[in-house]
């Protein structure tokens, strides 16, 4: 089977700052697959390479047997022009750890934007979709409410469904409970689980170990921007093999 | 368990109430007697002035003040479109990777807001030394035929105007939080859609209230035009008074007009802003009229409801 996301040497920096030093991983479809780490190994700055919000120094990526963001022709790059960076993103949702919703838009509208804009789809399909998916979060009565008007994880939630209102084969979450209130992070793990289990492909950066020992499919911890270990979570997450990995699991867990 | 019921208790009977003599506030009163007694001052010396006020009123509806007071409000409104549409031109210019147009933008801005807005009103008027005439291949005529005092007044101050809106644009796109910018493209959203969808409409309440205060501005800075022969209201106040004698009266008149307008723009802008500030507060306040409303609903229940009694 093809892989969903394929990594091969990936090297990112920022200025004289390193901070992914050569990534190799593959992540099949259907699979969730969690990212684990300290702040600052650069676990967010591969995922957002993974739809060029980042540009790659080094190596390829490829999303879907697709190169992101560049196309090649002999041994020559080319770095592909804005529209056709925009049309590879589309079928890639993410998920931020700030939530990011259109602050001046009502839940609905920040579920109806991209597909009216991007795919150019009339209002009443996206608003029937956005219903749809507003109420498989658990918020189809909050349609009209602004997003200062709900709490943290009910936008985190809207969050989820404005990006699935994309259709996407593959979700990146970017640490998508770290600014909750304890209280709110469940709401927001059950619909991530109900995705998990609907068969969508799935990244999640996360310090849910408990998510990621239930959910995940395989587990990657990383460190100062090189993969350290990985395997199957409950393998890793029970029994880690190296040392690094041990001292940051016994911090966390 | 009982220490909860205790509570429970505790709480079904109400508190006492706090009485305490409130303090006394003898610098309030103090300053305000000075402010009264110096506003009563100033209101004396002018009504003593050697000022005809009693021929003002004569004068605010006079066919060539009326002119003059439209004159200055197109003038302002076209001087200021064009101040806006370039504005944001200049700014996403500065705002662009490319060098060669954000430096030309930063030489616009530092060249038009470090010069007078009079001295370009008259460089626009002596235009004709540079270019005397001009060729657009279909029209060709004269400058000093083209150059007429409202284009004249437009350019200078629709031109300087940009220079201070592309900094206000600029100010409220960089006020858009840059996760925005990013969970936009990451939906695929190009940076067109981005800027148009997204940031523009966000940035608008940052923009707004120091556009108003443009605005406003602008009214009294079309004043200038007199200079390049523009039918403007100081012109006309000054035309009348050379005839009427009644100088300063003249532009008390004219005063009347300036604040007319300065009021009726500061409403709209109150309703603008309103209206781009959905999704930042949670309850919008309720407008002047609405809360008139409400009272008036109030007022309206208390009078039938002792009315029935």
């Amino acid at each position: 089977m093809n892989a969903m996301v394929k990594a091969e040497g990936v090297h990112k920096s920022f200025g004289p700052a390193h901070i992914l030093k050569g990534i190799d991983l593959e992540v099949s479809p259907r699979e969730v697959f969690c990212l684990i780490g300290p702040s600052g190994s650069g676990k967010s700055t591969f995922l957002r390479c993974i739809n060029h919000l980042e540009k790659i120094n080094a190596g390829r990526l490829y999303v879907d047997g697709t190169l992101v963001g560049y196309r090649q022709s002999g041994d020559k790059l080319y770095e592909l022009k804005e529209r056709e960076v925009a049309a590879q993103r589309r079928g890639i949702g993410m998920v931020f750890q700030r939530f990011n919703l259109f602050p001046h838009m009502t839940a609905l509208e920040n579920v109806m934007e991209a597909p009216v804009q991007v795919k150019r789809e009339s209002k009443a399909v996206a608003r029937e979709r956005a219903q749809r998916l507003l109420d498989r979060v658990g918020l189809g009565d909050k349609t009209g409410h602004y997003p200062s008007q709900l709490s943290g994880g009910q936008q985190q939630r809207v969050a989820i469904a404005r990006a699935l209102a994309m259709e996407p084969k593959l979700m990146l979450f970017d640490e998508p409970t770290s600014a909750l209130d304890p209280e709110l992070v469940g709401e927001v793990l059950d619909v991530m689980r109900d995705l998990a289990q609907d068969g969508m492909t799935m990244i999640v950066v996360t310090h849910e170990m408990g998510f990621a020992r239930e959910v995940g499919d395989s587990l990657v911890f990383m460190d100062d921007g090189v993969v350290v270990e990985s395997g199957h979570p409950r393998e890793v997450l029970t029994n880690p093999q190296h040392e690094r990995t041990k001292s940051f699991l016994s911090k966390v867990l | 368990m009982t220490d909860t019921v205790d509570k429970a208790q505790a709480a079904s009977v109400p508190p006492e109430q706090i009485k305490a003599i409130p303090v006394r506030h003898y610098g309030r009163w103090v300053a305000g007697a000075v402010v009264v007694a110096l506003v009563a001052l100033i209101g004396v010396a002018f009504s003593n002035a050697k000022i005809n006020y009693s021929i003002i009123p004569d004068y605010v509806f006079d066919s060539g003040i009326v002119n003059g007071a439209w004159t200055t409000l197109y003038i302002s409104v076209l001087a200021m479109v064009l101040g806006v549409v370039l504005g944001i031109v200049l700014a996403v210019m500065r705002l662009s990777s490319n060098p060669v147009t954000s430096t030309v933008s930063w030489f616009y801005i530092w060249f038009f807001r470090g010069t007078p807005v009079l001295v370009q009103l008259l460089l626009w008027y002596n235009i004709s030394l540079v270019f005397p005439i001009l060729n657009l291949g279909f029209y060709k005529n004269e400058m000093t035929q083209v150059m007429t005092p409202v284009l004249t007044a437009l350019l200078g101050l629709g031109l300087n105007e940009a220079a201070y809106m592309s900094e206000i644009v600029r100010a409220g796109i960089q006020s858009v939080d840059e996760g925005q910018t990013e969970a936009s493209h990451a939906l695929g959203m190009t940076q067109g859609q981005t800027l148009r969808r997204v940031i523009l409409p966000q940035a608008m309440r940052v923009i707004v209230p120091p556009t108003g205060n443009e605005f406003i501005n602008m009214l009294k800075t079309s004043s200038l035009a007199y200079a390049v022969q523009l039918p403007e209201l100081i012109k006309k106040a000054t035309d009348i008074s050379s005839t009427s004698l009644a100088v300063v009266e003249m532009y008390f008149v004219a005063c009347i007009w300036y604040l007319l307008l300065t009021t009726v723009f500061s409403i709209v802008q109150y309703y603008v802003e309103r209206r781009y500030a959905r999704g930042t507060t949670r309850n919008l306040p309720a407008t002047p009229l609405q809360k008139i409303r409400t009272n008036l609903t109030k007022m309206n229940m208390l009078s039938l409801s002792s009315w029935r009694r």
